[in-house]
């Protein structure tokens, strides 16, 4: 690797005004694990690392079922998996943080990276989407709130201005009779990148959606919210012809490419089935939650 | 810029002070520096696990961690594992089933299989296979592998 500069922030404020001083060529670093290997390979011009992961606010893993999840941006994937309230409160984040490279790479990437990084395959970016999370990011200005099916703006590319880091992403407290799921495709059962995935999240009432939400990975040049298919379903009782227009309704909202991982037919073909499926498992925990 | 820092770190056991460059990875570290060149660099991207060691408790790849990041920290490599007497069961039992050729991936394998062994004392095929997916094998395989695992686990129980 190219000599590098780096600090470690106890603050958020250090942390802030070390972004402003490096400008483009800092970098927030937490769990390292696509941003060591981006600057090493120089896919990334960084001349300087802040590491954010000594930040008390950056490390927050709070629940309590009356305020939700806060999620700190420098949280590795293991101490959410291995949280057993908040496993339970939201086991379609523990699907994403749980298959997200090896265990090697969960005991230190994050959820907040995941984020930042703004991959179009990020696995734990559509069960956020579906759970309602909200990123709380910090900078020169103060505070600002923006969801996160805004937060990523292309491939690698986020709603972060000049000194602004990302804090922590709350999540409101889980609803009676719903839950989320998230799965994708891969040629490999582990260490592996989504050709596609599908989040879902659902609230039943009785033998009727109440209301859904679906997110798909891999399909579009960020995570891809798809509020036509909760439209669709709210209200509707659950039959397989309603599940099956549902996976069709992600399909039309797929816009995906052909690359490496799967082509374009693919993908929208996988769009269609993986919503079927995260939907049908949604609706077993809810009935169950 | 590109300043060099004073790191302290508890590598298997012992207290280390040293300087180093916030570029250098903790693998360079531990080998260049360290001379313990059991954690093998495969990829250097974070795919093959051969750098394996256990970071505060936490199996992670040393590729993927800036030397300046273990500031502080307690790091266990393949060269800490055994008792001065005696192999840990894990390398005992992947002598006897052969479970190497190579051995370029073997101090790793050592490495995540006493993290699982540590966490799991009985796990079963799958969560092997699962637990051990990020470190790959290009020769041998992975079937002795499994079946080292499992006796490892096995003379861990009768705690031979």
């Amino acid at each position: 690797m190219k000599p590098i500069d780096y600090v470690r922030a106890r603050t958020l404020d250090e942390a802030v005004l070390l972004l402003r001083q490096g400008g483009e060529r800092a970098r927030v670093l937490a769990g390292g694990t696509d941003l060591i290997v981006q600057v090493r390979e120089n896919r990334r011009d960084v001349d300087l690392f802040v590491d954010i992961k000594n930040i008390p606010e950056t490390n927050r893993l709070e629940y309590d079922p009356e305020h939700g999840l806060t999620l700190g941006a420098a949280v590795p994937c293991y101490r959410i998996y291995g949280n057993p309230a908040v496993a339970k409160a939201y086991p379609g984040l523990i699907d994403a943080v749980a298959m997200i490279g090896s265990v090697q790479i969960q005991g230190r990437a994050t959820v907040g990276g995941n984020l930042c990084n703004a991959s179009p395959a990020a696995d734990s970016i559509p069960p956020m989407i579906v759970y309602r999370g909200v990123c709380h990011i910090y900078g020169p200005q103060g505070s600002r709130v923006v969801p996160v099916e805004e937060f990523c703006t292309g491939p690698g590319q986020t709603v972060l201005g000049p000194g602004e880091l990302l804090v922590w992403i709350h999540f409101p407290p889980p609803e009676r009779h719903a839950q989320a799921h998230y799965l994708r495709f891969t040629p490999r059962n582990e260490m592996d990148i989504a050709v596609a995935g599908s989040a879902a999240y659902v609230r039943l009432n009785g033998e009727r959606i109440a209301s859904a939400r679906v997110a798909l990975s891999a399909v579009a040049p960020t995570p891809l919210f798809v509020p036509e298919v909760g439209e669709y379903l709210a209200g509707k009782e659950i039959t397989d012809e309603v599940i099956r227009q549902a996976g069709e309704l992600a399909k039309a909202a797929a816009r995906p490419i052909t690359d490496m991982r799967g082509t374009a037919e693919q993908r929208k073909h996988l769009s269609a089935v993986l919503t079927r499926r995260a939907l049908r498992g949604a609706i077993q925990r809810a009935q169950e939650a | 810029m590109a300043t060099k820092q004073i790191i302290r770190m508890t590598v298997n056991g012992e207290d280390v002070e040293l300087l180093v460059e916030a570029r250098e990875s903790l693998l360079e570290v531990l080998r260049e520096k360290l001379e313990l060149t059991g954690a093998k660099e495969g990829c250097n991207n974070g795919n093959c696990g051969a750098c394996s060691v256990i970071f505060d408790g936490r199996l992670v790849n040393s590729c993927l961690v800036l030397a300046v990041e273990a500031d502080g920290k307690t790091i266990t490599t393949v060269e800490g594992i055994a008792r001065p007497d005696r192999l840990h069961p894990a390398q005992r039992a992947f002598l006897e089933e052969a479970a190497l050729q190579c051995g370029v991936c073997t101090p790793g394998f050592i490495v995540a299989s006493k993290a699982l062994l540590d966490q799991n004392p009985n796990p079963t095929e799958e969560e092997i296979r699962r637990f051990l997916a990020g470190n790959l094998c290009r020769c041998t395989g992975y079937h002795k592998i499994v079946l080292a695992v499992q006796k490892a686990a096995a003379m861990m129980q009768e705690g031979v």
